[in-house]
């Protein structure tokens, strides 16, 4: 920061003196700049300040400032939040630690939610360092405070402070944070009826296990049927850690009716969070319970009205049925929730179909061979015709998964026109993204089905109009010949690269260096100093200064590969030469090269 | 003469004007809208210049319990500077087309504002106390010689004059390709949504870079387009509901709750048409210009051209209430239409209690009608009775051959004078009127 360079001018000019102060003295000015760089340059240093002042000046004179000052910018706000949670051996140890209340209870009550959720974060984090009795004398107290507040941010605030303290505090104290805590959940405001929903789970993990079943289900129940869907959706969360918290023989008559009206809520956000958090919901409540209501439940969100919630239930397929009790997952999966996968598979929309395509291929492992030849088969092949490119993409990304269990040949008639198709598909993002998985492709086809089928593709993508594919199609050969070897290369790829440093178009041209950058260091010495090495001489000849330069920059590149001899007979005199070229850029990177690539040559 | 509002027997009479008194009126001073915040404390004014005028309700006190109607200049900041989209060569106006308050959530106060095509979200506190004291400089601001700092100091807070500053908190851009012409606050309290001429967007109130498209009645071809949104609201107490209003003089009722998409409406209200009376600019004068909850929830108000309707939410197929604002003017839509008035759109507003609406007409008239009695009363914005306490005399406009007394002709009426812009404050009998470039106070005084 300009101050500090400033400071150190400053310092040089002094002949002697406590030099220590100064610093510190900038830091505290600069928590008022008009920069926010700086204030926030200096609420980052706090300690530092803090340290300075003492335990004592800090407490009554540094604290009481920073509690008043929440006019700042949020960014500033932050940082102060979160180094005042770090504060309790600067303020003078636990003993002093509540004189860090009132400047976070400030925090808490600002508008900007990361701040008030900092200072939340910070207060917790400081709550373990009261004593029991500073726990009851200052914290509580400033919970309840939050708790009653005017407005809805404070009480908002209050709501993550509970479970931290319900644990250490009497009895008495217990029954009141109970109380507060039931006051907050019916509150007139549904952000904080929200702010309670989102923390009933985390509550009920420090409650008595009577209280959980006396006042957390109660207010479970109420929350769940909050007129605003906003607040409704939350209860899902909270269901998985009650369901986690209370004996199975429980969760019947407690739980079971209120997830029962959350599946079918007239609001699709609540069934999609339903759906979301599928998994959770089928491990907290056990195999009994999904066997019986949830394999229903989610056959349902699977053929449900709204496509977000389809497509919701559609990604937690793979991971519901790999959960299901094993004694008769195959039937369940066979008979309940196949027949609604291939409804899906022919999905009027295309969020269900790709979420579903990437997942699907996970089922095979499941059911093994014969099922995924007989039922999944066939859906696989459908969706590798799908009209959408991001389904046949999610089912070409997971190949792996039935690879182990039938092999890809089963699949590969159907899999070349689809990545044919991808190939070429006029949205050059799409032909990116099936480059990326051509050496997946590549390793689980073989060589020959690769030689035969897709050869011609990858070579295709070095001449594309858009530079990202040639890009990544030279990333791709060099993980193709990291896959089948060097002698593969020599034979197929080789050659065709060469051949394009005649091309016409100087970019095609530039593709051979750059695929030779890439290529040397997996081809290894022999194939670049025989094949490639003279080809990248002789076209340090071009015309265009272009290819000239990325010359200079290639033999850069593949000089670690060659032999010293050769650096020296053929690739110093080029290099030399370039180095005097006509042309500015071509003179730098020769330049470049020479310094890089001959220095180890000529100090050995 | 009895005023309009909750059955009380109560006059209107003058509070106050703002504005400059000037014949002349600068374009940028025109007051584009008006808005109370959920206490009444605030009330909000935003003009064609892109400026936000906050005025605070003067606290009353014993020796002076008439200023129970009475605003002072609270805040005024530049909201919206002029742009120009340079990718479709388009100049963005600054005018403020809408401002929403938000429920307030600590001493600060929040608006939204937005003119054609940026919503931005406004913060309003106060600050009264300036921290003093630095290490490097003297009270003075001279610096202190740095080698002669022995101590250090940190600053201390002192009281300072009221300070109210506007911070504008996020800046809501570059979703809507059309203009905007509502915005309106969920009552979940986190979200709002903004409706152009043929989308609805929703989003939520932290989130500057994302909302959901929630209508979208654009036709693949541009050329089949039939109508426009108009004006669209939330419910007050039902997060998942909202309505919007269109050109063809329909509303329809959206659930939220039913589809992450809201293209398929739960309700549509529609009052069929009287075949006798249609003429060419029968779309055009059923086109609706604002539509309004009432505060219950239970009802909803829309502004057409000539009339102001209150229909029931439970009702769709006709409007329980129909109320003529100026059908005087039925004779003169031809001129009206050469003129361009036939396209301006009034705005309506509720009172606290839902017994009263009121909207505006032409030569600084605006009308209030009282859904229990049925009453209705013409009011005028005037200099002329704008002294302290002044009785509004209700006027009446002639119709028929012979012109009574006080009675003015429809012929003598200035169209150039017309209240577009009212609010109604939320709990007491005290209206805000905006008239040209003027802000008129009326309270009621109780004989």
């Amino acid at each position: 920061s300009p101050s500090w360079s400033g400071l150190n001018t400053n310092r040089k000019m002094r002949a002697d003196g406590d030099d220590s102060l100064y610093p510190i003295a900038v830091l505290i000015d600069e928590l008022r700049n008009e920069d926010v760089q700086l204030r926030l340059n200096s609420i980052k240093k706090l300690s530092t300040i803090a340290l300075a002042l003492g335990v004592e000046r800090t407490r009554t004179e540094l604290l009481p400032f920073l509690t008043d000052t929440i006019y700042d910018e949020d960014e500033v706000l932050l940082a102060l939040a979160e180094q005042l949670g770090n504060f309790t051996m600067l303020v003078g140890g636990p003993e002093y630690v509540h004189c860090l209340l009132p400047p976070l209870e400030s925090l808490a009550t600002v508008e900007e939610t990361v701040v008030r959720d900092k200072a939340v974060e910070s207060l917790r984090k400081i709550s373990q360092e009261h004593s029991p009795v500073d726990l009851e004398v200052h914290f509580e107290p400033l919970v309840k405070r939050l708790a009653s507040g005017d407005w809805f941010t404070s009480r908002t605030s209050a709501c993550g402070l509970f479970s931290v303290c319900y644990p250490r505090v009497s009895s008495t104290v217990k029954a009141e944070i109970r109380q507060h805590f039931r006051t907050l959940c019916s509150d007139d405001t549904p952000m904080v009826r929200r702010a309670a929903a989102s923390k009933l789970g985390e509550f009920a993990k420090v409650l008595e296990l009577d209280y959980v079943k006396s006042d957390i289900i109660s207010l479970f129940t109420a929350l769940a049927s909050d007129e605003q869907d906003s607040v409704r959706l939350l209860a899902v969360e909270a269901c998985v850690s009650i369901a986690t918290l209370l004996p199975q023989e429980d969760l019947e008559t407690l739980v079971m009716p209120t997830l029962r009206q959350a599946a079918e809520d007239k609001s699709w956000r609540v069934r999609y969070m339903v759906a979301d958090k599928f998994s959770e919901l089928q491990k907290a409540v056990g195999p009994e319970i999904t066997k019986n209501d949830l394999v229903p439940a989610f056959q349902n969100l699977l053929k449900d009205c709204e496509a977000e919630v389809r497509a919701a239930a559609a990604n937690k397929v793979k991971e519901f049925c790999e959960n299901l009790p094993e004694d008769n997952r195959e039937q369940i999966i066979m008979t309940h929730i196949l027949p609604c996968v291939k409804e899906l598979v022919s999905d009027t929309n295309q969020h269900v179909k790709s979420a579903l395509a990437s997942v699907i291929m996970g089922l095979s492992t499941i059911l093994g061979k014969d099922n995924t030849i007989e039922h999944l088969l066939p859906l696989f092949l459908a969706q590798l015709k799908d009209e959408c490119p991001e389904v046949r993409l999610n089912i070409i990304s997971n190949l792996d998964c039935v690879n182990e269990v039938i092999g890809i040949r089963q699949l590969s008639q159907s899999l070349l026109p689809a990545i044919v198709e991808l190939a070429e598909d006029a949205k050059w993002r799409v032909r990116l993204a099936i480059i990326e998985y051509m050496p997946l492709l590549a390793g689980q086809l073989g060589v020959e089905f690769f030689d035969e089928k897709l050869n011609t593709l990858c070579m295709a993508w070095l001449i594309d109009h858009v530079y990202a594919i040639r890009e990544a199609a030279t990333c791709n050969l060099m993980k193709l010949v990291e896959k089948f070897g060097a002698d593969w290369a020599q034979n197929t790829i080789v050659p065709k690269v060469l051949g394009m440093a005649n091309d016409p178009n100087y970019l095609h041209r530039m593709t051979t260096l750059f695929c030779i950058n890439a290529l040397s260091d997996v081809c290894g010495r022999d194939i670049t100093t025989k094949q490639m090495l003279p080809v990248v001489l002789k076209m340090s000849e071009d015309q265009v200064a272009n290819v000239r330069f990325n010359v200079a920059k290639s033999l850069q590149k593949i000089g670690p590969v060659l032999e010293k001899i050769t650096l020296q007979n053929q690739v110093k005199p080029v290099l030399d030469k370039l180095a005097t070229d006509k042309d500015m850029d071509v003179k730098y990177f020769a330049h470049e090269a020479l310094s890089g690539e001959c220095l180890p040559y000529e100090y050995s | 003469m009895a005023g309009v509002a909750s059955g009380n027997d109560f006059q209107w009479c003058f509070s106050q004007v703002k504005g400059a008194i000037d014949e002349d009126v600068a374009e940028a001073d025109i007051i584009s809208t008006v808005e109370f915040n959920y206490s009444g404390e605030l009330l909000a004014t935003g003009d064609k210049g892109g400026r936000v005028v906050i005025f605070q309700h003067e606290q009353e006190s014993k020796n002076r319990p008439h200023l129970r109607g009475e605003y002072n200049v609270y805040s005024t900041f530049q909201s919206h500077e002029p742009e120009f989209d340079y990718l479709k060569s388009l100049e963005i106006e600054e005018k403020i087309n809408k401002i929403r308050w938000l429920q307030q959530q600590n001493a600060a106060h929040f608006l939204l504002s937005t003119n054609d095509k940026t919503i931005k979200l406004w913060k309003i506190s106060e600050r009264d106390k300036r921290a003093e004291g630095y290490n490097l400089k003297d009270e003075d601001g001279r610096l202190r010689d740095p080698f002669r700092i022995t101590s250090l100091r940190v600053p201390v807070l002192m009281p300072m004059d009221l300070m109210v500053e506007a911070s504008p908190r996020r800046i809501f851009a570059n979703a809507h390709t059309y203009h905007i012409n509502s915005i309106s606050v969920n009552s979940d309290h986190e979200t709002y949504l903004s409706a152009d001429d043929l989308r609805i967007n929703l989003w939520h109130l932290e989130i500057t870079d994302r909302s959901f498209n929630i209508v979208d009645i654009k036709p693949a071809n541009m050329e089949e387009l039939t109508e426009v949104i108009t004006a669209a609201e939330c419910h007050p107490h039902q997060c998942n509901v909202f309505v919007y209003s269109s050109s063809k003089g329909t509303i329809r009722l959206c659930d939220m709750r039913a589809g992450a998409l809201c293209d398929r409406h739960s309700k549509f209200f529609e009052e069929p048409e009287d075949p006798s009376s249609r003429s060419f600019f029968s779309e055009i004068i059923s086109s609706i210009s604002d539509v309004k909850f009432s505060h219950s929830g239970r009802y909803m108000m829309t502004r057409d051209y000539l009339s102001v309707k209150v229909w029931d939410l439970n009702m769709e197929n006709r409007p329980v209430e129909t109320y003529q604002v100026h059908e005087y003017l039925r004779s003169k839509l031809c001129s009206l239409y050469e003129n361009d008035c036939i396209f301006d759109k009034f705005e309506c507003c509720w009172n606290g209690s839902d017994s009263a609406i009121m909207t505006g007409s032409y030569n600084n008239f605006f009308r209030m009608f009282d859904r229990n009695t049925r009453r209705d009363i013409t009011l005028e914005a005037s200099r002329e009775s704008s002294k302290p306490r002044a009785t509004l005399k209700p006027r009446k406009v002639s119709t028929g051959g012979k012109r009574k007394k006080d009675e003015i002709s429809v012929d003598s009426l200035d169209f150039n004078k017309k209240i577009l812009h009212t609010a109604w404050h939320p709990k007491d009998n005290v209206i805000a009127v905006a008239a040209t470039n003027n802000l008129y106070i009326f309270q009621d005084k109780i004989n």
